[in-house]
């Protein structure tokens, strides 16, 4: 029997991680500040989950400065995206198959 | 976890990505008092010019001519009334808009709001510029329908940024603008309808539907 879980991306089984990538496509380039804001996280807690984003390949850092102030902006990758949608599909598929 | 709680958990996260794009993308929290003040500016705006500009010039229409030195006049007066309106309905609006958002716990300047700001302004701007033009003419009949069309454009694309109940608000305002053109002469009376009424009616309806 085919396992319903598979396909799900273990990435996104946390919800900022899922509302990080949610963000970032429907948004071409988000700072870090204005995730934060959004997600309603801590500082700490956002950039740990960040840095596995980033090291999964899913999105790009850009490290920009607005007058002396660093300003880091995020992007997905042509990989995040494939990933996410990859993992709603599976979603979408869990949901259906259940009902 | 049993098997069992996986659907609802599965549904939490598909709610959780839909909540998140759409809180990104858009900006949710224009609030309809902004709308109740910006009308009410509007209608008074429109009172003032009517009562105290307007009748007299209008009262001797046929015997002056454009260039005459009361049309000089009622134009200054008009064009100072308009920006000082347009001031306070902006600034009224702003209030209640920031402090909606304050009470959410959310900043006003973010980048929904940022996104929402440039995609009315720009519609706006050249809306501006093309009433100045016009002024500039002595071409002043199609003021009040301009400003309507370009506001309800402004409105139509700002939509896809905020709520997208403002776009009724928008093709109200461009039918207003259109139904102007063929009643000149009672143009404060169309732009009394399109920036006051309109407005104070879409806010109540905000109130009624997000924030009651």
């Amino acid at each position: 029997m085919k396992n319903p879980i598979n396909g799900l991306n273990k990435v996104f089984d946390n919800r900022v991680r899922l509302g990080v990538m949610s963000v970032l496509v429907v948004n071409d380039e988000v700072s870090f500040n204005d995730l934060k804001q959004m997600l309603e996280v801590t500082d700490g807690n956002l950039a740990t989950h960040l840095v596995s984003l980033e090291e999964n390949g899913y999105l790009k850092v850009h490290k920009g400065f607005i007058g002396r102030k660093t300003n880091t902006t995020y992007s997905v990758t042509r990989t995040g995206q494939k990933a996410f949608s990859d993992h709603i599909s599976a979603l979408e598929n869990m949901i259906k198959g259940i009902k | 976890m049993s098997f069992e709680n996986q659907p609802a958990e599965q549904l939490e996260d598909v709610r959780h990505i839909r909540n998140m794009m759409e809180r990104s993308s858009r900006f949710l929290s224009l609030s309809g008092f902004s709308g109740i003040a910006a009308g009410s500016c509007a209608l008074i705006g429109a009172w003032v010019a009517d009562r105290i500009f307007f009748r007299g010039y209008y009262a001797s229409y046929n015997s002056i001519g454009y260039s005459d030195q009361s049309f000089i006049r009622l134009r200054t007066q008009l064009v100072l009334l308009a920006i000082a309106v347009f001031i306070a309905a902006l600034g009224s609006a702003f209030y209640f808009t920031w402090n909606r958002t304050r009470r959410q716990g959310a900043t006003l300047w973010n980048v929904t709001s940022r996104r929402l700001f440039w995609n009315v302004a720009i519609p706006l701007v050249a809306g501006g510029m093309f009433c100045v033009g016009m002024l500039w003419h002595n071409q002043w009949l199609f003021v009040a329908p301009a400003s309507l069309f370009f506001y309800g454009l402004a409105l139509i694309n700002a939509s896809k940024y905020t709520l997208t109940d403002i776009r009724f608000l928008g093709f109200a305002e461009v039918l207003v603008g259109f139904i102007s053109m063929f009643a000149p002469g009672y143009s404060i009376y169309f732009w009394a309808i399109g920036f006051g009424v309109l407005h104070i009616l879409y806010g109540a309806i905000m109130w009624y539907k997000y924030e009651r």
